[in-house]
């Protein structure tokens, strides 16, 4: 179970790298995400964005350095522990209990941070705890209608809002988002935008996205990666005018679209 | 509607206890030993599909258990007496539970088509032990000369040897199965475990202990399967190294197939089908096993549902973990 939550949640990673073979696919990388706020991560593809996701969710073990949650190194923990000390995450591609109601996907999400996930009496409903979480992670998705849909008869929309919900229905207090928007239409786009920037209070987000405009509307922080390096990192307005990015990234940017995985 | 449906829910379930409570009462002894012998199998087909409908591992060990079950009966059976059902039980499912933990904690380090090799080879390794060493009679299986029986001050209450009563134990434990499996796949644990089998990345990143999960429902099954052991090596008054072997577990795999992955008493029925096939097909041609084999393999066509799960719960698993097994295979050639 998560620990009392401290007042500020936060987030830092230190000098992380990982190897894949001769690949070095983050190198270096150190960033801190901070409650209340939206760190942004851009950079063209096989920047290394979302290795980074991996190796902060702990879907991969980091070759080195340290990833510190609330004073606490979870640097060695699994994917497991770390979603239990407070760390949820959606996937670029999307990955949901496919056969499952949209009602089961998130009630299961609830229950894994509930006080007995592997209780073994009693049916699944019967937990007041789970329910009211997976309904309000659902409503805040606006899902609400959709509950007895299997979720494979989701549209893609809803699929990447349902990848929304399952996190959310986990409490966390650090949210990492891979491409929230990957493969939406404007309309959308947009609620998932509100969504997002919904999620600001009380949560740190870090969100890595290729649609320009979102990650300026929605940024409070940017890092800019290339080649699994961190090339630049500030406040969006600054990082905009940096000459490094405009030359590695930006200034060839034009249409955002282009670069959508 | 739910009333009609809840009145069906009930009255099905209750019609069938009343056959098999009154079946014993009509038929010759000989189908009372046969139908005994058809639940003892049908409860070792249910405890397989925990973990193979429920949790997407397919097991090839199971045999093992069933045999440890067996053979942990015979060797604590004095020669010239017999033992009391009431220790001799639990510790006869207390070992193959014990034995499920530690396989299980190897095996389910692997996945999909790993985990099958790695089950197959354990259940192959317990049959060696028992069959080339002496210490439970070797090749030649070791006997049970007096049932298990519950006895007070020297009065015997229970007496296993009696068809009528083991038949009535045997359905009791079958009953308990039931009833224990169908509240685990109910329930919280039943749902996470069934989650792991259909997406185990997003399970994890979810929070759910995964190792932990599988493992505990692999040693339920392992027990559950313990305990028809025991009682199958009671029946018989024998147990043989074979009971251990892939033989048994490929049988109830095939068990579980017919039944069906996705329900609890699935399995009893395509272990009563199988069973009710082989002794009408001895009964009238001596080529019965050719005749078994091309019926399964018409159920298995007709009703391709049992197969095509069991296919999605071994490919599907090894769909997740292909780039990273590429990856490592990768980083091995290179090395």
């Amino acid at each position: 179970m998560p620990e009392a939550s401290p007042v500020i949640a936060s987030m830092r990673a230190t000098g992380l790298s990982k190897q894949f073979g001769g690949l070095r696919a983050v190198a270096d990388v150190s960033l801190d995400v901070h409650q209340d706020e939206i760190h942004a991560v851009i950079g063209p593809n096989g920047a290394g964005k979302s290795t980074l996701i991996n190796l902060l969710s702990g879907d991969m073990q980091v070759t080195g350095g340290s990833i510190v949650l609330d004073d606490r190194d979870v640097t060695r923990f699994g994917a497991e522990r770390r979603a239990r000390s407070g760390i949820g995450r959606s996937y670029q591609k999307t990955t949901i209990f496919q056969q499952s109601t949209v009602h089961e996907n998130v009630r299961l999400a609830a229950q894994a941070h509930s006080k007995a996930p592997l209780r073994m009496f009693g049916d699944v409903v019967s937990d007041a705890n789970v329910n009211a979480a997976a309904c309000d992670a659902l409503e805040r998705t606006g899902l609400t209608l959709r509950i007895g849909t299997p979720a494979n008869q989701l549209s893609h929309g809803e699929q990447r809002q349902l990848e929304i919900a399952m996190v959310l229905a986990t409490s966390p207090r650090i949210i990492l988002l891979d491409e929230p928007l990957a493969g939406m239409g404007t309309q959308e786009a947009r609620k998932i935008v509100d969504l997002i920037a919904s999620l600001r209070k009380g949560h740190a987000v870090l969100l890595v996205e290729h649609d320009m405009d979102a990650v300026f509307e929605l940024a409070d922080r940017l890092t800019v990666m290339q080649d699994g390096k961190v090339i630049a990192t500030g406040l969006p307005q600054q990082v905009r005018i940096d000459p490094a990015v405009r030359a590695a990234y930006l200034g060839t940017h034009g249409d955002a679209a282009g670069d959508a995985a | 509607m739910t009333p009609q449906m809840s009145l069906r829910a009930w009255l099905v379930p209750a019609i069938l206890l009343a056959i098999a409570v009154a079946l014993p009462f009509v038929v010759p002894k000989y189908y009372v030993q046969f139908a005994s012998k058809a639940l003892i199998l049908g409860m070792l087909a249910m405890a397989l599909n925990l973990v193979v409908g429920y949790g997407g591992l397919v097991s090839l060990c199971h045999g093992a258990f069933f045999g440890i079950g067996g053979y942990a009966l015979a060797m604590v059976t004095p020669k010239y007496d017999p033992v009391s059902l009431w220790w001799s039980f639990p510790f006869a499912v207390g070992i193959a539970a014990v034995v499920a933990l530690i396989i299980g904690a190897l095996a389910l380090r692997t996945r999909g088509v790993y985990f099958i090799m790695v089950t197959l080879a354990f259940g192959e390794m317990l049959f060696f032990l028992f069959h080339d060493n002496q210490f439970a009679g070797g090749s030649d299986g070791a006997y049970i000369n007096n049932k298990p029986e519950i006895a007070i001050a020297g009065r015997v209450l229970l007496d296993l040897d009696k068809p009528l009563a083991f038949y009535f134990v045997v359905l009791a434990c079958l009953i308990a199965t039931i009833a224990l499996l169908a509240m685990l796949v109910r329930s919280p644990f039943g749902h996470a475990l069934a989650a792991a089998r259909d997406n185990e990345r997003r399970a994890r990143s979810l929070g759910f202990p995964i190792f932990r999960l599988r493992l505990i429902a692999f040693v339920i099954s392992g027990a559950i399967a313990g305990v028809a052991g025991y009682f199958s090596a009671a029946q018989f008054g024998f147990i043989a190294p074979q009971t251990l072997g892939w033989h048994v577990s490929a049988t109830v795999l095939v068990m579980v197939l017919i039944g069906g992955l996705r329900s609890v008493v699935g399995p009893l029925v395509g272990a009563l089908v199988l069973l009710g096939l082989e002794e009408v097909l001895k009964a009238t041609t001596e080529y019965w096993k050719l005749a078994e084999g091309l019926i399964v393999i018409a159920i298995v066509l007709l009703l391709p549902n049992g197969v095509r799960h069991l296919l999605t719960a071994v490919l599907g698993e090894r769909k997740e973990i292909a780039p990273q097994d590429v990856k490592a295979v990768a980083k091995v050639e290179h090395a």
